[in-house]
């Protein structure tokens, strides 16, 4: 298991005989490697596999990609999709654009985050709710506009996304 | 025999309960033995009266909207499947004046066809304007697009033929077609709805540039905030690609075309055209500076046509109707017809295609009925966050991008958000400076440090601290941004800052006097 704790290092994970995610990581990069610049390809199939990106992931896809670590962190951190750690059970996205500010998503946002007691970019203590920000989901004559567990509702008044929120929590208890 | 019932596919819709109506009604015909065929559309782009069901009556489209799951078994009883009457019937759908008083060419297909069934495509005109282009020469086709005065779509109203010809002209095997689909103004989303209610004109439009240009590889890029669009446009390129339109002999003419879905990650800057080319080639989506102009230069290197959704969807009616039919919409210099969208606090919310000249009045008043709250309309910002704020004063304008201009303001993606008079403009001005903050793509001082002070000093100003003193150092800081910003983003957003302090000073706590002093 000495092999095992190396791929805990940060960086210094290359032994996926005994890291089952860091194999994985390795073989979605490669899946791509013929691509012409799959660099954001690679980055969104491994959160969508794993709904973050596990620490592994600069080390291993820069070595694939040939590419050196600063490069592929700059993406990472340049992307607001994508996340270093994994997110809620339950992700609440509440449209800020103006349109949606038009007809009260700042009431909704001040809203959200009073009931749940979290601060937008947070989650909730024991993990199971998570507060963003998005500016726009293309739904601007409906506002306002929010997604909740990664479904996107139009005239959300407060009192929806309340709603929402328990239905989508009593369904994942259920689950 | 079986009733065609329509019902919108579109995410607005669906974000209104779409799906929940076409379970309910498939649920609720099954138990009383009706037989209905459910076809998922795209949308009319009556967004207010979504989820709008049509059903088919002997050939005639007949409209009932805004309906909810549980509209479904009343509207079954009263008679739904002969169109008979109801509250939520609205008649012959081609009879609805607000969509028969548009002028819909490059919308023509929305709403009416199943967006992902090619032989319903062909049979309302689809292919026909790839074919003629194929007939053409690629100098032919660059010609008949630079005649009909058609101008990018996505906010700076370049002349299309003439980014055409550069790349045409460019030396080079290697080339491409990016269509930036990015859509990140709040409140556009005409590019959303033809992707998921009309895919394939959008691919007829790419593989006509590719013919035109000789590029044999199209890209799409898609913002994230948009998979059903990418679900949809992945499976049009599968069924474009198996009917032999997309790919090594496109529709027999022995050229090739092949299209790819790109996904962004969530930056407003990637709009950039140069920040989207980085982003697509896999990198942080900075802001390349001009020259080289990305048609010499573009993606990879190589010359590239970098278009928005709605310029290349405009292709196919060009090709199809001709350069002049195309151009005798229009006004002036902005021929043509544009997809305005109606957003924000406004009752009857959607897509408006007329040709430019249309005024603002006749958007937001006759088509849009004013605002949603039934309060007076207090500001109206057209272009995306980088527009300027208008007011009710000036609602006679024509939309055209030199008048536009001219009043310092810009028509752009033609996205027009409404807000009522409870709107507090220093809280805007305040939140176009956040937002240049965050989505900054950090190359510039003026644009990463300008916006974040921005948004420092308009809260001093807010809360009283030197009003006068304040008010100078952020009218400085604007003029730094504008002068100052390789892009736009930093370049613009002193639009909205300045419009909002000009025009409404009295909610930073000034004076009429003290902001022109
Ligand atoms: C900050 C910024 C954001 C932009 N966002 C978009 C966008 O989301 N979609 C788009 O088509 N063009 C956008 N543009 C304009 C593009 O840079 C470019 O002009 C356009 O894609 C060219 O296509 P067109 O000539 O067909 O409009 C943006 C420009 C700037 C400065
Ligand atoms: S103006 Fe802003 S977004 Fe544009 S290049 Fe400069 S820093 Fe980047
Ligand atoms: S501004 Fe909220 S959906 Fe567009």
């Amino acid at each position: 298991m000495t092999e095992r704790s190396l791929s805990e290092i940060p960086g210094g994970a290359s032994n996926d005989a005994a890291d089952p995610v860091s194999a994985r990581v390795r073989a979605v990069a490669e899946s791509r490697i013929a691509e012409p610049g799959p660099l954001l390809e690679v980055l969104h199939d491994i959160q969508s596999e794993f709904g973050y990106l596990p620490e592994v992931t600069v080390p291993v896809v820069a070595q694939v990609l040939n590419l050196s670590r600063a490069e592929v962190h700059g993406v990472v951190s340049f992307y607001s999709d994508f996340r270093s750690s994994p997110p809620a059970d339950i992700g609440v996205e509440i449209c800020r654009g103006e349109a949606c500010q038009a007809v009260g998503a700042e009431a909704l946002v001040a809203h959200a985050a009073k009931s749940l007691g979290i601060g937008v970019g947070d989650q909730t203590g024991d993990g199971s709710v998570g507060l963003e920000q998005i500016f726009c989901f293309g739904n601007c004559a409906l506002g306002p506009t929010a997604s909740v567990a990664g479904r996107v509702h139009g005239r959300v008044t407060p009192e929806r996304l309340d709603a929402l929120v328990n239905e989508a929590q009593a369904g994942s208890k259920g689950t | 025999m079986t009733t065609t019932i329509y019902i919108p596919r579109d995410s607005s819709a669906r974000a209104v309960g779409a799906d929940e109506v076409a379970v309910a009604l498939t649920a609720e015909a099954a138990r009383r033995g009706d037989d209905v065929t459910i076809v998922r559309n795209g949308s009319r782009g009556m967004l207010w009266l979504e989820p709008f069901v049509e059903v088919d009556v002997e050939g005639t489209r007949v409209g009932y909207g805004p309906v909810q799951a549980d509209d479904v078994a009343g509207l079954l009883d009263a008679g739904l499947l002969t169109g008979a009457d109801h509250a939520l019937r609205h008649g012959a759908v081609s009879e609805i004046a607000w969509l028969a008083r548009q002028d819909r060419l490059t919308y023509a297909r929305m709403g009416v066809i199943d967006p992902l069934d090619l032989d319903d495509y062909q049979a309302h005109g689809g292919l026909a304007g790839l074919r003629n282009a194929i007939a053409l020469t690629p100098q032919g086709v660059v010609d008949a697009v630079a005649a009909s005065g058609l101008r990018g779509r996505g906010g700076a109203g370049f002349p299309a033929g003439r980014k055409w010809q550069t790349v045409l002209d460019a030396p080079g095997d290697t080339k491409y077609i990016c269509c930036n689909a990015d859509e990140g103004d709040s409140g556009t989303y005409a590019d959303r709805m033809l992707m998921e209610g009309d895919p394939f004109t959008l691919l007829e439009g790419m593989t006509i540039a590719g013919l035109a240009v000789g590029a044999t590889q199209g890209f799409i890029y898609l913002r994230s905030e948009y998979p059903d669009a990418r679900d949809i446009l992945r499976e049009a390129i599968e069924i474009a690609r198996g009917f032999g339109w997309l790919g090594a002999d496109v529709l027999g003419s022995g050229r090739t075309f092949d299209i790819d879905v790109r996904m962004g990650a969530g930056a407003y800057i990637c709009g950039e055209e140069t920040s989207m080319l980085d982003s697509l080639e896999g990198k942080r989506g900075m802001v390349r500076a001009k020259p080289p102009l990305p048609a010499l230069e573009g993606l990879f290197g190589k010359p590239t046509v970098v278009n928005n959704v709605l310029t290349l969807g405009s292709v196919p009616f060009v090709l199809a109707e001709g350069a002049d039919a195309y151009a005798s919409r229009g006004l002036d210099r902005s021929l043509g017809t544009q997809v305005f969208q109606l957003a924000g606090n406004i009752k009857q919310g959607g897509v408006v295609e007329l040709g430019f000249g249309v005024t603002l009045r006749e958007l937001v008043e006759d088509f849009g009925g004013g605002t949603a709250s039934g309060r007076p309309i207090r500001a109206i910002q057209v272009g995306g966050p980088l527009g300027s704020y208008l007011t009710a004063d000036q609602l006679d304008l024509p939309l055209e991008y030199e008048t536009f201009a001219a009043a310092g303001a810009m028509v752009g993606h033609g996205g027009i958000v409404v807000h009522d008079d409870t709107a507090d403009m220093a809280r805007l001005a305040r939140f176009a400076m956040e937002f240049c903050s965050e989505e900054s793509c950090g190359k510039c001082t003026p644009c990463r440090v300008g916006s974040t002070r921005g948004v420092e000093v308009i809260d001093k100003i807010t809360a009283g601290d030197d009003r006068q003193g304040n008010l100078t150092l952020l009218l400085d800081l604007c003029d730094v941004m504008t002068d100052g910003s390789l892009c736009a983003m930093g370049g613009l957003t002193p639009m909205p800052v300045r419009s909002a302090i000009s025009k409404f000073p009295e909610d930073f706590g000034l004076t009429a006097q003290e902001v022109t002093s």
